[in-house]
């Protein structure tokens, strides 16, 4: 977060007259024919990267017999929503919607707060051995879930969480908020140490602290944080595949790929599937693009 | 901490912030125990759990039986773990090296050439373009191109139609064409992390500097070379340690593409791992390549915190 609200104190002018109608910074410069030809190669990659889903897209309104006729590549001849539907109602997509809803936003809240509390020790009340414990969470994040798995799954079903979202919930929320504990730790870090001080003398305890000073100041870099958990746990297929197997559980990335490996699904069907996996998280792109960016500026100077 | 404040040092010597923070240590352990409790019953358990199975053999029922090393001696002879590792390192390539080269030059020529001869809203369309595979479930990413490269696919059809049929093939299952296949649909995958994270180093770098280079005549390339890749250092760090340690962990990529096959041309050791546990019922083989990932992954990330911590330094002085 430092990087994002640190000034960029190069582009600041030296003196402070009003700022030049148009400094040459900002100029465009003359576009020879080599400028046209890189915009080109741009868009050439640009189709390399949309076309694909535009082709999906276009094949899932299509019956099977238009695809059979036509190929891939042919617009439908009549659009057929009766692909999707009858695929939504097969893998009760609803029910995966709602599924995956629950868990991504059940981590993310919880991982928020489980990262503010440890950051707030750790960047704020600067507990010792801090450095330890941000190398520890550093881990916990890292580690790959291969190596947890089995012994997961086999306590999961001594306490009868196999096959519960609950199980998923809690082992994802650890293993966000580790990685949130490591961003939010050196934000806290920098919190301004006057604000902390005038609260104590105004006799605030340490939780009142929190609660009224930091957590509303912390609300950008949470709101980030908020996002990209909220993504990474939709789109987890690893501990989810092992931990969710009944349908009422499934989350929209498992269910599809599972479903996927079937030999009754017909070409178009598996288009339809692949539509559905993509709008969602279409969706969030739209409606997060601007916090993505921010944040990944933010991650990348931690 | 009420305490501390309460006594107080006494009047007239004035405490600076650092005995100030210094003091503000109690109490706020509290804090950290929820987390440290949790990290120890879902993390840490279950790793020194991992690790104590890998010495046994064990169907998943029963009790396991100790075996020592046998589990390790055994995969050190199996050609499918080589091959898993193998494949792996190509991975490496396909998600790490390859998109942080391709990254930072699309982030250099979309901000120091399309921004400043066309607009940088332009150049903003095309990093959401580039980014927008990053934020697709792998597995549907998995799902999408399993699709286009089906044997009458869109990639086929595509081919046929531009007079390319010799190309025509089952890419995902042919033997040849099954690992290649994956790798690029990788870079198509994760192209866009490195574009957009270069992208917003590059915001720091004072546009000046680029103009002086301009007018001392360098050319586009050395302005490339000399001051882009000089200034995302960071980044490159960052995005290099994430990568690659993404890479060492893939698994849904070749569950939903290939699940390891045809035979095991893309078998890789998550997905190794997993079939061990969950298809062959052999948990303590599982167990043995899953603490060698984790080991190996603990190496890369300890290598790269090292290397990013010396240039960090370096760059200060």
């Amino acid at each position: 977060m430092t990087a994002v609200t640190r000034p960029v104190t190069g582009s600041v002018a030296p003196d402070s007259a009003p700022p030049a109608p148009a400094p040459p910074s900002v100029r465009r410069r003359r576009r020879g024919p080599m400028a046209y030809v890189v915009f080109g190669v741009l868009v050439a990659v640009m189709a390399l990267f949309l076309g694909p889903l535009l082709i999906v897209a276009i094949n899932s309104f299509k019956s099977a017999s238009d695809f059979a006729a036509h190929g891939p590549l042919a617009l439908p001849h009549g659009w057929h929503l009766s692909t999707i539907t009858r695929f939504w109602k097969r893998v009760d997509f609803g029910t995966k919607l709602i599924n995956s809803l629950e868990i991504s936003l059940a981590v993310s809240v919880l991982g928020v707060v489980l990262a503010l509390l440890n950051s707030y020790a750790i960047g704020i009340g600067r507990v010792r051995g801090r450095a330890l414990f941000l190398v520890f969470f550093l881990m916990v994040n890292v580690v790959p879930q291969e190596g947890l798995v089995y012994p997961l799954y086999y306590l999961a079903k001594q306490v009868n969480l196999y096959d519960s979202k609950i199980a998923v919930i809690i082992i994802f929320t650890v293993i966000q908020s580790a990685f949130g504990t490591y961003l939010l730790s050196s934000v806290l870090a920098e919190f301004p140490t006057e604000l902390i001080e005038a609260a104590e003398i105004d006799g605030a305890n340490s939780w009142r602290t929190l609660t009224r000073i930091v957590l509303p100041m912390s609300w950008p870099t949470l709101s980030v944080m908020f996002t990209f958990f909220f993504i990474w746990t939709w789109n987890e297929f690893f501990l989810p595949l092992v931990f969710l197997i009944s349908n009422d559980n499934q989350t929209v990335p498992v269910a599809l790929a599972v479903l996927q490996g079937q030999h009754s699904m017909d070409v178009t069907a598996t288009s339809a599937s692949a539509l559905l996996g993509v709008l969602p998280a279409l969706l969030f792109f739209l409606v997060f693009q601007r916090t993505l960016t921010r944040g990944i500026a933010a991650g990348a100077l931690k | 901490m009420s305490g501390g404040a309460a006594a107080g040092p006494p009047a007239g010597r004035r405490p600076g912030p650092g005995r100030r923070r210094r003091h503000r240590t109690r109490g706020y352990f509290w804090y950290l125990l929820p987390g440290l409790v949790l990290s120890f019953v879902v993390i840490v358990v279950p790793l020194a759990m991992n690790v104590g199975l890998s010495f046994t053999s064990w169907p998943g029922v029963g009790n396991p039986e100790w075996i020592g090393t046998r589990n390790y001696t055994r995969l050190f002879h199996d050609e499918n773990f080589w091959a898993s590792f193998r494949h792996t390192a190509a991975i490496v390539l396909a998600m790490a090296v390859v998109p942080t080269v391709l990254g930072l030059v699309l982030a250099a020529v979309l901000f120091d050439y399309v921004a400043k001869r066309f607009s940088s809203r332009s150049a903003s369309l095309f990093r959401s373009g580039l980014y927008l595979p990053q934020v697709l479930p792998v597995a549907v990413s998995g799902i999408v191109w399993s699709w286009l490269l089906l044997p009458d696919g869109a990639v086929n059809a595509l081919a046929k139609d531009a007079g390319l049929g010799g190309l025509v093939r089952d890419w995902l299952g042919d033997p040849d064409s099954a690992l290649p296949s994956v790798l690029g649909i990788m870079i198509w995958i994760q192209l866009g992390y490195p574009v957009v994270m270069f992208m917003a180093g590059l915001q720091r770098v004072n546009p000046e500097l680029y103009e002086a280079a301009e007018m001392d005549g360098a050319g586009w390339w050395q302005r490339f070379r000399r001051i882009t890749v000089h200034q995302v250092r960071p980044e490159l760090y960052v995005v290099l340690a994430t990568t690659t340690i993404a890479a060492l962990k893939t698994f849904a990529q070749v569950f939903v593409l290939t699940r390891g096959g045809p035979g095991n041309a893309t078998l890789v050791p998550s997905y190794f791992a997993y079939r061990s546990f969950f298809e062959d019922a052999d948990v303590g083989y599982g167990s043995a390549i899953s603490s060698i990932m984790v080991l190996l992954i603990l190496v890369v990330g300890v290598v790269f915190v090292r290397l990013q911590t010396r240039a960090d330094t370096e760059g200060r002085r």
